[in-house]
């Protein structure tokens, strides 16, 4: 039976600063387990995408710093590590067409349009739950 | 995330060190084109990367908008020891054969 091991929630303003803060939470959380460099690259970037969608997407045109980002690590017996990230901003129109490499609806940004395809290359399951009151992401990846 | 620019024998080399991130892209992209911009001697924007230590999707449309713009200049781009991370990256894109790289980070 699966069980929880280790679990840590941390909430912070939807700032750039804090997608740098988001990685380091990860990387910490992850400091005592056996992760490969290679995990560890994969679980940094795939937190970096799903904080920075959050920041630049979820809160575009919103005071970051009164917006909220919820990043959660849940490390599971089986060696399953859960990352959720949510926010409460205005949702995805069309996940479907985001999902496809390139897309991006923030061209002037110089965004690659490639975030969530590495979450989803990145990771075991990506689910994505979003309306216009906000989005949550959990990523799944079983560490070896 | 810091930089620094050398510019020898009209290779410009742009030194990383640090997060590429959405964060810190935008002002290495202003950075970059600044200087590219103005210059009349630069044939190479060479990007060392042996000490960039993350680099996520934001990192990856700053290496395509250099390349966009490096081709309209008739400048040649390359990517200087690259780290494993940013080559998967890369490769993920499908862009790894359209830019050319030399040498591998430790």
């Amino acid at each position: 039976m699966r069980e929880i091991r280790n679990a840590a929630r941390v909430k912070f303003c939807a700032i750039s600063e804090n997608e740098a803060f988001a990685r380091v939470v990860t990387a910490g959380f992850l400091m005592k387990m056996n992760v490969t460099a290679e995990e560890l690259a994969d679980l940094k970037t795939m937190v970096s995408e799903a904080v920075t969608n959050a920041i630049v997407h979820g809160y575009r045109g919103r005071d970051g710093a009164k917006c909220i980002v919820t990043l959660e690590l849940k490390y599971y017996s089986d060696g399953l590590l859960q990352v959720t990230v949510a926010d409460r901003g205005c949702g995805i129109p069309d996940v479907e067409a985001a999902m496809t490499p390139f897309f991006t609806t923030d061209k002037e940004g110089e965004r690659s349009g490639m975030g969530l395809p590495i979450m989803q290359a990145f990771s075991d399951s990506l689910r994505i739950a979003t309306s216009p009151r906000g989005t949550r992401v959990v990523m799944k990846k079983k560490l070896s | 995330m810091k930089h620094h620019m050398e510019e020898e024998k009209g290779v410009l080399t742009v030194h990383i060190t640090g997060d590429v991130d959405h964060h810190s892209a935008a002002q290495l992209r202003q950075s970059i084109d600044a200087r590219l911009t103005e210059s009349d001697t630069v044939h190479t924007l060479r990007l060392a990367l042996g000490e960039t230590d993350f680099m996520d999707s934001s990192g990856l449309g700053l290496i395509l908008g250099r390349l966009r713009l490096a081709r309209e200049r008739g400048v040649r781009l390359v990517l200087a020891q690259p780290t494993p991370a940013i080559r998967k990256i890369l490769r993920l894109a499908g862009v790894e054969k359209d830019i050319e790289t030399e040498g591998e980070a430790v």
